[in-house]
Parts: C-alpha cells; structure tokens; sequence
C-alpha cells in the first residue's frame, strides 16, 4: 500500500533522511519509531507531498506522491504533528470544511457523524476548538484525517502532550482504525508501538536501523531480563546472598529510596525467571521483599540495542576503511531476520 | 478552491477585520467623496474622487492580506492545506478571489453610495469616464490585493506582513512624485511608466488607456504566480 524507495531528503549539507526504503501492506499498523530529531517527521512530510524529497520515490497504492500529488493525496489522511486546526471554527464547521476541500462524495451528515462517533467528539460537535481541551483537539485532528474514508492514515506523534487515560483512549482508537486503514504512526515513545503496532521501523540520524515485526524485536532481549527490588535487610549480606543465588548474574545496590529498605538491581541470566528463586532465597533468609519491578521496557532495551549495534558496526567499518554507508545499515536488518 | 474561498469570506465576517475593513472603508470613502464633490463647489470633478480613493487602499488593503496565509503558517493549518489534494494554483486563487470579494464588493458599495447624489445632481453625466475609473480602480486593487497576498506568504507575522505592504502600495503610487526632484529624463520616464499613480492620470481624463490596464493585470498575475512558486519552492526547500 505505501512503498518507499531509497528515499533522501538534504538540506543543505545535512541528510535529514538518508536513503530509507520500506513498505507497509494493506491493513498493517506499521510504527515509525526513532528518537527526537532522526527524521520521522520528513519522511512523513515527503510521504504526504508537503515536501518533495530530494531523491527517491514515495508511492501511496502505486501513485507516486510527485508525479500524480493530487491522486495520492485523495487516497491519505494526515494528522501533522500539531493537529491542524481553525481555531475559530466550531467542530461542525471545521469538518465540514475539511470535507469540501477533500472534494468528498459521500453521503456529507451521516459521515461526519460516523466519524465523531468513532473518535468520540459528538458531544463537542457544535463548539468552537479554541475551548476545547487539548485532547479534545487532537481528537478533532484524527477526524479531520478520517474524512473521505482514505486508505492510508498518517499519524504523526498522534499521543504527544495527552494525559494517560487520553494515551490509552487514541491508542486503543489507533487499533480500531487499524482494521479498515493503512496505519502508519510516528512516535519516540516505545512502549507506544508495542501497545499498537504489528511492525515497527526503526531510524536514526536519517536512516533506517531496522524494520522488524514487533514481536520479533521483543523476542530480541529475551536474553536478559532486569529487576529492581526493595529489601530490607542488611546490604552485603544481600548482596551476597543474591550473588549466590542460581540464575542471576549480576547484583547491584542502588540506594535507600524508601526508609528502612535497600534498592537492587538484579539481572539474570538469558533465558531465566529468577522471581521465584528470588523470593525462597530472602525468604529463607528472613528479609522482607517489600517491591519488585521489571527495569525498563524491553522495547527500549532493543532500541539501545540496536543503535548501539549499528554504532559500533558502523565504527568497525570505519576502521577496516569500509565506506558503504547503507551496507551496514542493511547488514542489521537482515542480520536479525 | 470553493471550500477555501468560503472559509476566508467566513473568516472575516468571525473576525473584526471585516467589519473593520468595511467600516474605515465606507467612512474615508464617503469624506473623500463629500470633500472632493459636494464641498468643492467650482472645483468639484468626480475623477479627483477616485484618484483619492487609490491612497485609502495603502493602509486598507494590507487589512485584508496580512493575514492570509501568515495565519496559516502560524497556526500549522498550511500543512492541511498543502496536504490536501488540490493544486497550489487553486490554494492561491482562492485567497486571491476571497480578499478580492471583500475589496471589491465594499468598493464597489461604497462608489455607488456616492454615485448616487452625482448622477442625481450633476448636470452633464460622463458615463464613460465612470466606467473608466472603476474598472482601472479594480484592477489596481486586484494588483495590491496580489502584492499583500505575496507579501503574507513570505511571513509568519501579519504586523511585518501589513507593513511590508503598505510600503510596496506606497511605494508604487508614490514613486512617480519623486520626478520633480529627478533630472535625468530617462529615469523620469521610467519611474512614471511604473508608477500606478501617473498611469491612473488618463483614467481620470476619461481615457481608457488599454496598456495601462495591462500593466496593473499584469502585476496581478505576476505576484499571484510568485506566491505560488514560493510554496513550490518551500517543498522544496
């Protein structure tokens, strides 16, 4: 459905995107996921024709978004970073006007209403968006790119500035459009598109780092597994103990950060679920486990990961005189498949 | 192009500029019209009228253009815009035709508010000259109403946006009082042939000076056609 080929987007001497290609099917949610700055943001201008890319294609269901800008365009819905809203405008008026401009044919009331049914904004239809809530907003911002039923939804950072019960609201809406749409979204916040995505493309610094399946990645760090845990009891002793404890490879004080108990980071080894031995090992000892909580998403994990990876790939190259710049990039790509 | 004409014509009627626009218009209009007529017992001459009508649009037409499209910078609705799938030709005539609604309508109201004591009182009616007038005045406004319209796509600030353009309109009306200062004959010349002030002269003779016409239609489209390819040349960019 959307196809990008060795798309490069410079501005001046800067490679804001470097040469990413990849492709998303119909009916998929594909993540965009990269951190501030990697260049999300272009290749979602360029996919949508607000800026023309300095090479390579864009296609939208086979219509390259330079040479036919008008017949792609009819076929996406675009929510920019910041919803693009008439302020001055009410609800009603404001999607009536998107959908003159999208020159729509269908059937303009019921439509409309559909859609503020299913981004949940019917309430607020006749009011004008300069009082609306933040949330309210970027919820008129996904209708805005719903109107005329296109095949493709862009969104970019569409949870950026929401309060967490408005996150899990537009994520679990991301999922329902997922259905009848081509879903692609941009984010840096991980757990976003393991929440939501099927695939997950990853960039930096302008290139493409990996586009994997999401559990896929997940499967990734597998390997290791960190917790932190609240005990209360003395400190080496603890540590010793865990130490010593089948299944976990690494100990680690972090401090007193609740009266009368001790903070530890215990890692374990690949493959293993140390809770349990954990827990006979304190309990065997007589010291309290007052909390326990998983360290860092593994998505995030991954994504150190993976850049990590492609740094140090990138400087091996460098030092045995390798220049192919996007040899390397694919080489983590198709390492990991 | 229908959906973006109609949310400018809306946008100024939601905001005061409209009625602004429309209120200082008719105000000045009718002083001009009463001072220049009426009042000026033997002197009275109708083309004087419309000739100072051209110096209400220095600080009138920039009213409606500022905002335009700084408006739409600033708020990140270009983005929709230029998302959507119509052309930027039609993005840009329809601001166009919008500001040129307002100009022309509040215009054109005005004029005949005035015009009606004339063709009651005035003995020896020159419809000719009337028509000459009106349509010179509304191609000039065409063309500021296209130079303010360039100028807001250059800015995200409407203050720079109206100022730039009331320098541009003055400039261009002005430029042709600087000869009485200039010896040079060639650069007399030129200064007048490009002044839109010395060009309208004939007009108020009754004259219907077709290479005048052209010049002030082809300011219009010549900044009509810049502002489009300063979008091009943003996606670009």
């Amino acid at each position: 459905m959307i196809k990008i080929e060795n798309l490069v987007k410079t501005y001046g001497d800067i490679r804001a995107v470097d040469n990413i290609s990849f492709e998303v099917n119909e009916g998929e949610i594909v993540g965009f996921l990269g951190p501030n700055g990697a260049g999300k943001s272009t290749t979602m201008n360029m996919l949508t024709g607000y800026l023309s890319s300095t090479s390579g294609k864009a296609m939208i269901d086979g219509i390259d978004i330079l040479e036919q800008p008008l017949e792609a365009k009819k076929r996406i819905g675009f929510l920019p970073e910041q919803p693009p809203l008439y302020l001055d405008m009410t609800v009603e008026e404001y999607l009536n006007f998107i959908y003159d401009l999208k020159g729509c044919k269908l059937n303009r009331k019921r439509h409309l209403l559909e859609i503020c049914e299913v981004v949940r904004i019917t309430d607020v239809y006749k009011r004008i968006i300069r009082n609306l809530s933040k949330g309210y907003r970027q919820r008129v911002g996904i209708a805005q790119a719903l109107v005329g039923n296109p095949k493709v939804i862009i969104f970019d950072e569409p949870t950026v500035g929401l309060d967490p019960k408005q996150i899990v609201e537009i994520r679990n809406l991301i999922r329902t459009l997922g259905k009848n749409h081509t879903v692609i979204l941009s984010t840096h916040i991980l757990p976003e598109v393991s929440a939501v995505c099927e695939r997950i493309v990853v960039i930096n610094k302008g290139r493409l780092i990996a586009n994997e399946k999401t559990e896929d990645i997940s499967r990734l760090v597998d390997g290791f597994r960190r917790l932190c845990v609240k005990i209360v009891g003395p400190k080496d002793e603890v540590v010793a103990a865990l130490k010593a404890t089948q299944g976990i490879s690494y100990c680690e004080v972090l401090g007193e950060r609740e009266a009368g108990s001790t903070a530890y980071l215990v890692e374990s080894d690949p493959g293993v679920d140390i809770r349990k031995p954990l827990f006979f090992t304190l309990a065997s000892h007589n010291w309290p486990m007052i909390g326990e909580e998983a360290m860092g998403t593994n998505l995030e994990d991954v994504f150190l990961a993976l850049l990590e990876k492609n740094d140090e790939r990138k400087k091996r190259a460098a030092n045995a005189g390798g220049t192919n710049a996007n040899g390397v990039v694919r080489g983590v790509v198709t390492g990991k498949k | 192009m229908q959906a973006i004409y109609k949310r400018e014509m809306r946008a100024y009627f939601t905001s005061p500029i409209g009625y602004i626009f429309i209120a200082v218009f008719f105000i000045a209009n009718g002083a001009l019209f009463s001072y220049l007529t009426l009042q000026a017992g033997d002197n009275s001459d109708i083309s004087t009228y419309f000739l100072m009508t051209l110096f209400l649009f220095i600080i009138l037409i920039p009213l409606l253009t500022m905002k335009l499209f700084c408006e739409e910078r600033k708020q990140k609705t270009e983005q929709l815009l230029l998302t959507a799938p119509i052309s930027l030709t039609d993005m840009v005539g329809a601001k166009f035709l919008a500001a040129y609604t307002m100009f022309a309508g509040t215009f054109l109201a005005a004029a005949v508010c005035g015009l009606i004591p004339y063709f009651i009182y005035c003995e020896q009616v020159n419809l000719a000259l009337i028509i000459g007038n009106v349509v010179g005045i509304l191609l000039i406004g065409g063309a500021f109403v296209a130079i303010g319209l360039f100028v807001s796509s250059l800015t995200e600030n409407q203050f720079t946006a109206a100022i730039s353009t009331i320098a541009i309109i003055a400039l261009l009306l002005f430029i042709s009082f600087a000869n009485s200062y200039i010896g040079a004959a060639p650069i007399r010349v030129m200064l007048s042939w490009i002044s839109i002030f010395a060009r309208f002269y004939d007009f108020t003779y009754g004259i219907l000076n077709i290479a005048s016409l052209l010049y002030y239609a082809s300011i219009m489209f010549v900044f009509l056609f810049l502002t489009v390819r300063i979008y091009e040349r943003r996606r670009w960019g």
